[in-house]
């Protein structure tokens, strides 16, 4: 769509890492190999998501306007992203932000893109991510490559793959904390980023990190693959380790994690990692996708066999000294103050003394503090941004990042300059106190972009957000201190039922008509990372949920013993007294001329439920060998274009590689580990399809086998214009044979 | 230079009067009824940022909005699709659909009349870093096409450019004050010239 797309490659040149360069590179080829019907849209739907760009609401080419449904007339016609997916229709491009960190700079470029691709917001995810939203796929690689010269990847964002490495916020500055997980966080994130291991997934990966295991920041016990920081003593020493913990999941039924070892020393973590990663790969379902997330292994297996098929995965892995080399240094310290420390001159009062109070909190080095800028419902536009730039660098050496609360926060704040940052955020709108409280809603982006949502989530947020400040001066303190979080669908991206108060969109049918609903859950427990999760207690017209929440609140206030907290009260209390407190708000206006109701929050149109589409999370099952053949067809199409180009010896190369890569996509069925060696993978290659005949094509036998062993025999000498044209065409033709040869294949079994 | 993805706000008059909330519907029939010449997508709420894009309409080719950046509250239209033409071409065609949408929501009878254009005062960004960077250099280069198609957007009438903030982060913009007040009819009637 931006006419500079063509020209910021050159620009760029040099200025990004070469791997994310060329990662992105990659999937340009891959667009234009879509645009041009080369390469199947369920591939490139899965390709895409491994980058991060996600399909929104209407993008199947419809949308219920309110009247009736409007079938939008994209101007790429009946081009796909992915199956019913419109090529032209607006996605969403998640960012992956390890752990949460971000640097002024990289706050520059994602203000830059907001404006430049979307809609001038950014918007922080529950998982630490940033989003942008109504982004056109054509933009999608420049955008990358901007952010790849930041230093940011969208790589395995979304898709089948090892998503963000989440880790505390507070890592490293928590008087609470047994030690700083980011180095480790940061490892993690490095070495699965792309991981051969991680390429065969069901469904999607979700580490976290968590410097404690009291607290909520970094929610590990809701993750396929939780690590709590440990300390033992051994030999007379504190030697640090890893409470590891597999398993866990929220979704439609949520799973806490299994503890898997209660210690597992720095060196053993990546090791440890790809194994389960491996285990995961070989063993979690495929077929199924409602199935396919490690939980349901972990569950199905039981946490002992589990453990065992990844203790012995631990014993075949090939040492790899990333494991110890990404690790070092990580016992030190790796940030620093820009100012001395300091305290506060002044008692704080007014509008600054209720920041002080819920938007900041002490580090375990003296004088300093975190600030939190809280936005509401995660969102944050480009001007904003930018302010938030100059103010991190103004107070700090660059500190801050995101949380699984969809907020910011600036580390090492000297304490004696918190009336002047408070000024400075107050300044450009980012000083709104209440961060951390029931004001603070996280919700999902639900029915306003999201192809599952049901009901409005963000528009019933941005609904309790305004009711709960008007009054929230004369809130109860353990009013305050509770948390509201909102799903649009079952799905829990919200997190519904960690929170004390949940909601999930649900439909009901009133008279005919169909009304938008929030189920309530209730019960969940933030602290402890999650000590438990909430559960259903009924569904409530969405429009009537503010005063679910009053009555919920006023009577935890009036009701509450000796300080219970809100779960305990709600379990005291019972679901029959809920039932009877709550009941009349289940039912519809008496009023019939009153059509609110069949409305939701934030949305005029009569509610439907014709716009709910197929949803991306789950990515396409696309397996290893499916990837290989498309990067074997994308790269005999770079072939073809080094031709054209006269580059010969380019030409060749690459179609020589094609077929490698072809082979290497089949021999990887029988042989997961198969090695880059070239030799390697021609000799696995007539082996395992040659000798046995199964490359053999029907009529043509084993002819096109041989056009490998002669590329792969004739490798070290020059490619004449004549020679790379035939190798062109028989790479092309050898990659045929190769898909031909897949399809014949019997499915593997699911385990 | 190349003058592409042109954005125009129109400042609004008495900005404090204007409740954003009945915008959404009315964004939502643009939808239904397709009344740009664009293909109208989505309706996004961000009433709750500070000083943000306020509510937008969605569109393939160009977004619409009452956006509130800078707390400078103004109808906005953004051009995301290429255009063919020259700069003035490009100029005009972003210009005349803010002032169509500005004569639209003017009308609006669920807003009665509290949205305004202040008929003085227009802001132009140049909504792409890399064809137009925030830079004197940008000024200078772009300098004419401005004169040539604010003499014609006035009808010959006093205008005065401003180039606002020199932050080299931030989109090249321009702002445009007349000492005269016009409405939009009248503005659409030079272009259309």
């Amino acid at each position: 769509m931006k006419v500079s797309n063509a020209l910021w490659k050159d620009e760029l040149a040099g200025e990004m890492p070469e791997d994310l360069a060329r990662e992105i590179d990659i999937f340009e080829t891959e667009l234009a190999l879509r645009k041009q019907g080369k390469l199947d849209e369920r591939l490139f739907a899965e390709t895409r998501l491994r980058r991060g760009a996600y399909g929104q609401r209407y993008d199947n080419g419809q949308r219920h306007d309110g009247k009736k449904v409007q079938q939008i007339a994209y101007p790429s016609g009946e081009l796909t992203k992915g199956p019913n997916t419109m090529w032209d229709a607006p996605g969403m491009q998640r960012i992956k932000i390890p752990g949460g960190g971000v640097n002024p700079e990289q706050l520059e470029t994602l203000a830059e893109l907001a404006e430049e691709y979307s809609d001038g917001i950014v918007h922080v995810t529950t998982r630490q991510d940033s989003q942008l939203h109504y982004v056109h796929i054509d933009d999608t690689p420049t955008l990358m490559r901007r952010l790849a010269a930041a230093n940011i990847t969208t790589r395995e964002a979304c898709g089948n793959s090892v998503r963000n490495v989440t880790a505390c916020p507070y890592a490293g500055v928590c008087p609470d904390e047994v030690f700083d997980v980011t180095p480790y966080s940061c490892a993690l994130s490095r070495f699965l980023l792309g991981h051969p291991d991680c390429q065969n997934f069901g469904r999607k990966f979700k580490p976290a990190f968590s410097g404690c295991s009291q607290h909520a920041c970094a929610l590990t016990n809701i993750h396929d693959l939780g690590l709590i920081a440990v300390e033992r003593r051994e030999n007379g020493e504190d030697k640090r380790g890893f409470g590891v913990y597999v398993g866990g999941g929220l979704g439609a039924v949520p799973y806490q994690a299994k503890l898997f070892d209660s210690f597992v020393p720095p060196e053993e973590l990546l090791p440890l990692a790809q194994s389960i990663a491996r285990v995961f790969a070989r063993h979690g379902e495929k077929k199924n996708r409602n199935r396919a997330r490690i939980k349901f292994l972990v569950h199905d297996l039981g946490i002992e066999k589990f453990k065992e098929l990844v203790l012995e995965e631990r014993k075949t892995l090939p040492p790899d000294p990333r494991w110890t080399e990404y690790l070092k240094g990580a016992e030190e310290s790796h940030e620093e103050p820009l100012r001395p420390p300091g305290e506060l001159s002044a008692p704080a009062a007014g509008p600054f003394e209720r920041w002080l109070k819920t938007n900041t909190r002490p580090q375990k080095q003296e004088g300093y503090a975190v600030v939190t800028v809280a936005l509401p419902l995660g969102d944050i536009t480009a001007n904003q941004l930018r302010a938030l730039a100059d103010i991190v660098r103004r107070f700090t050496k660059g500190t801050v990042r995101t949380t699984v609360e969809q907020n910011f926060v600036v580390r090492w704040v000297s304490r004696s300059d918190l009336p002047e940052i408070h000024q400075a955020l107050d300044a450009v709108g980012l000083a709104e106190p209440g961060a951390g409280t029931i004001i603070d809603v996280t919700a999902c982006p639900g029915t306003d972009t999201c192809k599952l949502g049901i009901s409005s989530s963000r528009g019933l947020a941005a609904e309790l957000r305004k009711q709960l400040d008007e009054k929230s001066f004369q809130l109860d303190e353990a009013v305050q201190n509770l948390h509201i979080k909102i799903s649009g669908c079952f799905n829990s991206c919200g997190q519904h039922h960690v929170a004390d108060l949940g909601f999930y969109g649900v439909s009901r049918k009133m008279g005919g008509y169909a009304v938008p609903h929030f189920q309530l859950v209730l019960g969940g427990e933030w602290g402890h990372n999650v000590g438990s999760y909430g559960l259903p207690v009924m569904a409530i017209p969405s429009k009537n949920i503010p005063q679910v929440v009053t009555r919920l609140t006023e009577r935890y206030v009036s009701g509450q013993k000796n300080g219970e907290h809100f779960r305990d009260f709600i379990k005291r209390i019972g679901k029959v007294e809920l039932k009877n407190m709550l009941d009349d708000l289940t039912r519809p206006p008496a009023d019939k001329t009153d059509r609110s109701f069949f409305r939701d929050w934030g949305d005029p149109r009569e509610y439907s439920l014709g716009d709910l589409g197929v949803g991306e999370c789950a990515g396409e099952v696309v397996s290893s060998t499916d990837f290989g053949l498309a990067a074997a067809e994308r790269e005999v199409f770079e072939a073809q274009l080094a031709l054209e180009d006269g580059e010969f010896e380019q030409a060749g190369k690459k179609a020589y590689h094609s077929m490698l890569q072809a082979a290497k996509a089949l021999v990887k069925i029988e042989y997961a580990d198969v090695p880059d060696d070239p030799a390697q993978i021609v000799q696995e290659f007539r082996t395992r399809f040659y000798d046995t005949q199964k490359f053999f094509d029907p009529y043509a036998g084993g002819k096109f086998a041989h056009y490998l062993f002669a590329a792969h025999k004739k490798s070290d000498v020059s490619y004449t214009a004549e020679s790379a044209r035939f190798l062109v065409e028989e790479a092309q033709l050898f990659i045929e044979a190769s898909h031909s040869c897949y399809n014949r294949l019997p499915a593997p079994a699911a385990v | 230079m190349e003058l592409q993805h042109v954005n125009v706000k129109l400042l609004v008059e008495n900005p404090g009067e204007v409740d954003l909330e009945p915008l959404i519907p009315i964004f939502h029939r643009w939808i239904q009824d397709q009344v740009c010449e664009e293909l109208l997508l989505d309706v996004a709420d961000y009433r709750h940022v500070e000083a943000g894009p306020g509510v937008v309409l969605i569109g393939h080719q160009a977004n619409y909005s009452v956006d509130n950046a800078d707390e400078r509250l103004g109808i906005r239209y953004n051009r995301k699709a290429a255009l063919e033409g020259s700069n003035q071409d490009r100029l005009k065609q972003a210009t005349r659909a803010a002032l169509a949408a500005c004569q639209r929501l003017e009308s609006e009878p669920s807003l009665n009349g509290r949205l305004r254009f202040n008929g003085r005062e227009l802001e132009l960004f140049i909504n792409d870093r890399l064809l137009a960077p925030n830079l004197e250099a940008t000024r200078a280069a772009a300098e004419s096409d401005f004169q040539t198609f604010f003499q014609k957007l006035f009808g010959g009438n006093d205008f005065c450019l401003s180039y606002g903030n020199g932050d080299p982060r931030r989109l090249f913009s321009v702002s445009v004050r007349t000492p005269r007040p016009f409405n939009a009819a009248d503005l659409l009637n030079n272009l259309a010239c």
